[in-house]
């Protein structure tokens, strides 16, 4: 049966032309699909969580613990990771703060790296993410993840699953109802559990284009 | 500012397709009026990103945003464009400004103070609140706080 009726250009044709094996289970991407809200809102202020079961964390305890809300695509976010991994002495727990309209493969990146976190990878895809954000198409992903031998027809089940994108959106709409208003916000967990915002300058010089 | 309790004043704003955004425009609906100082300054521009990304939280309490800044129309619209946000944008152009001082957000430099004001549908302000400077951008929970309350 011909399959070459009329048919709109899809609107979000991009250029994945590089070479690269589509993985067998490979699906349109719904990354930029608008996520649903909740019936009724749960967006009103609350304390920034200190640290949970399901947070990313790297680094030794005995340092400073600094809670990080970032985007993959943010240049600035790449940026404030190089300077914290000079940093070594502090811990540091990654959050998502992705935000589309600017960055429309953040949600793909950070669900990217949640996938690669249920195959024990999500630092190793953290890192590789941020070194080339400028490179973030399917194909791109799947070259990350052959590069850190995950298992990729997983991989690329669970970047689009439900259970891995409401993973990401628990870390956003946290990091909104502690009035998380751009990328990077950075705080910093005291021992008595309190969650303190940070300013990005005590992190050595920020690039010049970076806003404060 | 205009504060909570008070009736909106008359007000004429322009829409992108230049037809008039009004008063009228309040009526059986809640809204939230964001006044930012300048299309694609760095501010504004995580500010629209910010809410865009909730927007369906907020159509989910009811309540519907609209830019507003004394930029023109066709750079509003370029602006949004740009940005990929739908949050709908209206100017306060010319006579420049005229609407911003009416709600009592018009900065000395210019430009409107970065501020929110939210009415409800009998175009009465139901809350309203202005940033200590125009670069401080008010979080999206304290929206959502005000439209709980």
């Amino acid at each position: 049966m011909s399959d070459l009726g009329s048919a709109p250009i899809p609107a979000t044709a991009t250029s994945d032309l590089g070479s690269a094996p589509i993985p067998a289970a490979a699906t349109s991407d719904l990354g930029s699909a608008p996520i649903p809200a909740a019936a009724t809102s749960d967006l009103g202020s609350a304390p920034i969580p200190a640290l949970l079961d399901e947070d990313h964390v790297r680094g030794p305890g005995g340092g400073r613990t600094l809670i990080v809300y970032a985007d993959f695509e943010c240049p600035f976010c790449a940026a404030l990771d190089a300077r914290l991994r000079a940093l070594p002495a502090d811990r540091v727990v990654f959050r998502h703060f992705p935000v589309r309209s600017s960055h429309p493969r953040a949600w793909p990146a950070a669900c990217a790296a949640e996938a690669a976190g249920l195959q024990g990878r999500f630092w190793e895809m953290h890192d590789a993410l941020f070194a080339d954000p400028a490179r973030l198409e399917d194909p791109h992903l799947w070259e990350r993840g052959r590069g850190l031998g995950l298992e990729l027809d997983r991989f690329d089940r669970d970047r689009r699953c439900d259970a891995v994108r409401d993973r990401v959106k628990r870390d956003f709409r946290a990091g909104v109802r502690g009035g998380v208003v751009t990328t990077p916000t950075i705080f910093e967990l005291g021992d008595d559990g309190a969650v303190v915002r940070l300013g990005r300058d005590e992190f050595g010089p920020r690039p010049r284009s970076e806003p404060a | 500012m205009i504060a909570a309790g008070t009736a909106v004043p008359e007000f004429t704003l322009k829409r992108g397709d230049d037809s008039d955004f009004s008063a009228a425009d309040l009526e059986d609906k809640t809204t939230v009026l964001v006044f930012y100082p300048f299309a694609f300054s760095p501010v504004c521009t995580d500010q629209l990103n910010l809410y865009e990304e909730v927007l369906d939280d907020f159509a989910a309490q009811g309540a519907t945003l609209y830019g507003v800044s004394c930029d023109a129309t066709w750079s509003q619209t370029a602006f949004a464009a740009k940005l990929g946000v739908s949050i709908e944008q209206l100017s306060d152009f010319e006579p420049k400004g005229e609407v911003c001082r009416a709600f009592g957000v018009y900065h000395p430099g210019g430009f409107p103070q970065r501020a929110l004001v939210i009415v409800g549908p009998d175009k009465v302000v139901r809350w309203s609140y202005q940033a200590d400077a125009p670069t401080d951008l008010p979080g999206a929970n304290l929206i959502f706080d005000a439209l709980a309350s």
